[in-house]
């Protein structure tokens, strides 16, 4: 009897503090699809027949920069994963398979950025896109993105390699398989389940980020979906609902990703915690 | 050889070009300061005697410096807690609905500061009323104040919102860490009739020393580096009175300018190198200090 008061009153703690952390975001999506009166009336109850309303997504997706913000963010985000998962296993393979010398002292060079945060940087950064005339491009967003996600991807990527059983590249590298050919057709399939801890690491990070957007790609046609609603709203502040609809529109579309891959997302990231 | 620069050569390039020489090159910036026509000179340390003794620099960045301070302290004390608590109680065995907790907690986490930011600043807001509201119907609506607009309580609000969305890295990392806890440890404790509370205080938590010292080190780095948040809900001039101003928004409005001062890149980068430093000075004491010291006891 105890143990089941004891085990009540665990789960209460539980649900309390999993409210705590999702009521606030459902307050926005949920007061998103009211009408006006009934934001400010009855902020705390679900939209009914009577006061459900679009007019702020009307205003929000009327602006045809909205769909122009999420393909950037979209490619951006989607470009750098790539580059970042690419290069960085090819890194973390040869890391963790060759020795050779200097390696150690490359591997603390690389890791550095884990603990240096890129933004420090920024000015130089700045100036560099200016001279190379990336200002306003993704591409500057990609290459600052890349150089940023690489140093935790390495780490988590070497981690994960070092756990390949060494049987499976020695028995390639006797039938006189290539050492490319190795890593491309033996190594490289096998990465898969680290993806989504390098998911977490990097990808998600660059999607919410606000810094690098505001400082190298501002313009019109390169803004993020990050950026783009920060600029909405700051134009619309006191329209509630369309700044309520805008914030529901950069939110919706995460959670129903996150909510589709959190047991990956959840398990690859205690996964890379291990060490 | 060849091999090697294949497989290295893309990351090191790209890491080394945007990440390394920008880093480098903010640091020599900062020796150097700009004349009317944008020529620069050097100056040797000058830019940081203004940052530490000028009055008009020295402000400002004690301010910015102490608001982090407090920032980072309101993190170590009220998100790495309640981490560490979470995590102890989804890590007991035979818990029913982990899973669900588990992604409903760290949802907060997965969307953008700045979104998070402005949603907090409109629950948080006198106009909708909805705090009010919701303290009103415990009884307690006589406490409620625009927290968000006073001086002396914005940078804290501002905190406690951070602290709401990033506990739950914390908490995962935490939570893998007390999953690989070996189990004979725990079953040997029972046996000798140990509760629940006392192996996690006795036996848990000092194995897990390592990881909590991880988690404060990626805090210090995470506070010391912030700006999104103050900058979605405040903007760039930090208010009120500055009072939420944190050293990357000190950074940002030294670089960029705004109502009150022009721009300068020198100055931008001389506090730029001394988040650097700081930042440094606490990855120092972790890596020499307390991860050697925490190692002895991991298994």
């Amino acid at each position: 009897m105890q143990l089941k008061w004891r085990v009540g009153l665990i789960h209460s703690f539980l649900i309390a503090y999993s409210l705590i952390a999702v009521l606030p975001i459902l307050l926005v999506v949920m007061n998103s699809f009211k009408i006006r009166k009934a934001i400010f009336g009855t902020p705390l109850a679900l939209p009914s027949a009577e006061t459900f309303s679009l007019v702020g997504y009307v205003k929000v997706l009327g602006n045809a920069n909205i769909g122009i913000y999420f393909f950037n963010s979209l490619s951006v985000t989607l470009i750098s994963m790539a580059t970042v998962l690419l290069f960085g296993a090819m890194a973390a393979w040869a890391l963790a398979e060759y020795r050779f010398k200097g390696s150690n002292l490359l591997a603390l060079f690389l890791s550095i950025g884990i603990m240096v945060p890129i933004r420090l940087g920024s000015i130089s950064i700045l100036h560099m896109m200016v001279d190379l005339n990336l200002v306003n491009t993704r591409l500057a967003l990609i290459l600052v993105y890349t150089a940023q996600g690489l140093p935790m991807a390495i780490f988590i990527l070497s981690e994960f390699i070092s756990q390949i059983p060494r049987d499976l590249r020695d028995a390639a590298r006797c039938d006189g398989v290539p050492e490319i050919a190795i890593f491309f057709q033996v190594i490289a399939p096998l990465l898969r389940p680290a993806i989504a801890t390098v998911a977490v690491f990097t990808i998600v990070p660059i999607w919410n980020d606000l810094w690098f957007p505001l400082l190298l790609a501002p313009g019109n046609d390169t803004q993020t979906i990050t950026l783009g609603i920060q600029q909405f709203i700051g134009q619309y502040i006191t329209d509630w609902n369309s700044v309520l609809a805008a914030l529901s529109v950069a939110i919706i579309p995460v959670l129903v990703i996150y909510l589709i891959f959190s047991r990956q997302l959840i398990s690859g990231l205690t996964a890379g915690a291990v060490k | 050889m060849l091999l090697l620069f294949f497989f290295l050569g893309p990351a090191v390039i790209v890491y080394s070009i945007f990440s390394v020489y920008p880093l480098i090159a903010t640091m020599s910036l900062s020796t150097f300061t700009s004349d009317s026509s944008g020529a620069l000179h050097f100056v040797g340390l000058e830019n940081y005697r203004l940052l530490l003794m000028d009055k008009d620099w020295r402000e400002p960045f004690w301010n910015a410096f102490l608001n982090n301070i407090w920032f980072f302290i309101i993190h170590m004390a009220v998100q790495n807690p309640i981490g560490i608590a979470i995590a102890g109680l989804l890590s007991l065995p035979h818990l029913k609905f982990r899973g669900t907790y588990r992604t409903l907690i760290f949802t907060p986490t997965m969307l953008s500061v700045v979104i998070i930011g402005f949603s907090w600043n409109l629950i948080l807001s006198p106009l909708w009323g909805i705090s009010e509201g919701f303290l009103k119907f415990f009884g307690l609506g006589a406490f409620f104040q625009p927290w968000l607009g006073l001086e002396s309580s914005a940078l804290i609000t501002i905190g406690l919102i951070s602290v709401w969305q990033f506990v739950g890295i914390p908490l995962m990392l935490i939570y893998a860490a007390l999953l690989n806890v070996p189990s004979e440890l725990v079953d040997a404790a029972r046996i000798d009739g140990l509760s629940h509370m006392r192996i996690f205080f006795s036996v848990k938590l000092p194995l897990i020393a390592p990881t909590i010292g991880l988690v404060s080190i990626l805090t210090f780095v995470g506070n010391f580096n912030a700006f999104d948040l103050v900058y979605s809900i405040k903007g760039a001039l930090a208010g009120p009175n500055f009072s939420t101003d944190l050293l990357g928004t000190f950074f940002y409005r030294t670089f960029f300018g705004n109502q009150l001062q022009l721009g300068s890149p020198t100055m931008g980068a001389t506090i730029a190198t001394a988040m650097f430093l700081i930042i440094l000075i606490g990855v120092c004491i972790y890596l020499y200090g307390i991860q050697r010291r925490l190692e002895r006891h991991s298994f």
